[in-house]
């Protein structure tokens, strides 16, 4: 039986006049993977924003798990995967660090991790294949390393809710295949995944529902339902001619 | 050996030189550490905003007879909630926000000092005063790098996720916005204790310099930490003693000393200095023996 994990109603946000996103409305059962998808400056970020408790505009209501956001932050419920560019790479910080950085919301106030964070730790960045790289300073990676490190975070933190912004962009085929590899067994043990992307390509191929947004949410549903030629028109206007589409095929069970 | 032996142990003989090193010594901790968050965060020109901003607030201190620290912290503070202020409410970016509230604040410290028939020395208060401290303000001082080492090392590892991914800790529930405050709170504080050391005026080096040294240094943050205290400590007990035997001003030649470190530092550091970089370079340019160059 899968349960709504995300619900969003009434979310309206507008930056200085101009209207950013217009009454999304969205519910996300777990066990499930579904891409947000749109042109540049379509509200994707907004959307992102409201779902993880950073904007929190009026009217708007905003459940995680049947928490309020509040809640579901301090049940450290969200993970989330930042976009290549929003990180500063010459922070003095090392893959480690940023690992630890997960489980913060598990330690006490002067955040000294105990046993079972250093094994949580040691154990997500297992998963992603960067164990060898513990010790680097995180500007020192290559672009499919940085966003395996800021998965290990994720993994690390045991959210069942998880927030990918961008997560293909610069980022090698190894990189690529593990990401998409753990998701769906994230995707298996019930973890409701989010993806904002502009690679339509991925979205087809391991995603099961597609969110299309242009300043409101344009459609959602089943992936073969709602990503067809005319909804991609409409989201993306003229500027798909620019872009390949590829019909749609069924999500194939990967391994 | 007697002569630096001498150098250092003669001028300990006064209670105001033992003082002065004293406190500069625990200013230059203080500062040091700060300066780490500081300059990761990229806040130094608000360093530089909130300790013009203090000036007032040390005046009218002197006016109603006030220790000095209660009415610098008070303009400190508020000036930097002004800035935050005017940036969110109106649409002037933060720069000229910055701008116009310190040297408003400035301003009114200014008039304040030449309407007030007293003896107040803006020299002091602009450049620092600390081989004439008084035992009252150096408790002042004391207390207030109390309060401000115990509030970083217990939210140090907030304080550093705040600076490098504030959405990060607002998703896993922490609180940014008091984050955020407690970092402005922390630097009015600091500029407030170091205000008898290198006065308003010079405490943004100390602010800003030990912890951008430190950060050409190393890649740890614990290590950058523990370089920039290093450097703060070292230049200022140094820079006390060399105003003693040079008869110049005190926090100048800390200032002066720090500065030193960072040329040094940024010519010569071993990963991150601009020998190194120039070398790098060099030898990228430099053609792999065996391997036919691309024409392009």
């Amino acid at each position: 039986m899968r349960e709504v994990s995300i619900q969003v109603q009434g979310v309206t946000v507008s930056y200085s006049g101009n209207i950013a996103l217009n009454n999304a409305n969205l519910e996300l059962q777990s066990g499930s993977i579904s891409g947000l998808v749109g042109p540049n400056g379509a509200g994707k970020s907004t959307l992102f924003k409201s779902i993880m408790g950073l904007l929190t505009p009026a009217q708007a209501r905003v459940i995680i798990n049947g928490k309020p956001i509040q809640a579901a932050q301090k049940a450290n419920l969200i993970a989330y995967v930042p976009q290549s560019e929003e990180v500063d790479w010459s922070f003095p910080v090392s893959v480690w660090d940023v690992v630890m950085m997960g489980r913060y919301g598990y330690m006490n106030i002067l955040r000294i991790p105990s046993a079972q964070d250093r094994k949580e730790a040691q154990k997500a960045l297992d998963l992603v294949q960067m164990a060898e790289f513990r010790e680097r300073q995180i500007g020192e990676l290559s672009g499919g390393q940085k966003k395996r490190a800021f998965l290990a975070r994720a993994l690390a933190q045991q959210g069942t809710v998880m927030l990918l912004d961008e997560p293909f962009t610069g980022v090698d085929t190894k990189t690529e295949k593990t990401i998409i590899d753990l998701l769906l067994q994230l995707k298996q043990s019930g973890h409701t995944i989010l993806i904002s992307t502009h690679d339509l390509g991925s979205v087809s191929s391991f995603c099961d529902q597609v969110i299309l947004v242009n300043r409101t949410i344009l459609a959602y549903g089943p992936t073969a339902e709602v990503f067809t030629e005319e909804n991609l028109t409409k989201t993306f206007g003229g500027m798909l001619r620019n872009l390949t589409f590829s019909p749609p095929i069924q999500p194939q069970p990967r391994n | 050996m007697e002569a630096i032996w001498l150098w250092f142990a003669e001028p300990l003989q006064y209670e105001f030189i033992r003082k002065a090193i004293l406190v500069s010594a625990i200013v230059g901790v203080v500062c040091s550490a700060l300066s780490c968050y500081i300059t990761l965060k990229g806040w130094s020109l608000m360093g530089d905003a909130v300790s013009h901003s203090v000036l007032p607030g040390v005046v009218l201190s002197y006016i109603v007879n006030a220790p000095f620290s209660i009415g610098a912290f008070i303009f400190g503070l508020g000036s930097a909630i002004g800035i935050g202020f005017v940036k969110s409410q109106t649409r002037i970016k933060e720069d000229a926000s910055m701008g116009i509230v310190f040297t408003g604040c400035f301003a009114l410290g200014l008039v304040l000092i030449s309407k007030t028939p007293s003896n107040i020395d803006l020299q002091h208060i602009l450049f620092g005063n600390v081989l004439g401290i008084s035992n009252e303000d150096m408790l002042q001082t004391f207390i207030i790098s109390g309060i401000t080492l115990v509030t970083i090392i217990v939210l140090r590892k907030d304080l550093l996720l705040f600076c490098f991914d504030p959405t990060h800790a607002r998703s896993i529930g922490l609180n940014t916005q008091f984050l955020n405050y407690m970092l402005l709170a922390l630097l009015s504080l600091t500029i407030v204790a170091a205000q008898q050391t290198a006065g308003i005026t010079l405490v943004v080096a100390m602010l800003i310099t030990p912890g951008a040294t430190a950060y050409l240094l190393t890649d740890r943050f614990d290590w950058m930490l523990g370089i920039a205290v290093g450097i703060g400590v070292f230049s200022s007990v140094i820079g006390t003693y060399l105003s003693y035997h040079f008869d110049g001003s005190t926090g100048g030649s800390i200032v002066l000393l720090m500065t030193l470190f960072f040329i040094v530092t940024m010519v010569f550091a071993p990963k991150h200095g601009l020998l190194r970089r120039a070398l790098r370079l060099q030898q990228a340019k430099k053609p792999v023996p065996g391997v036919v160059q691309s024409i392009s």
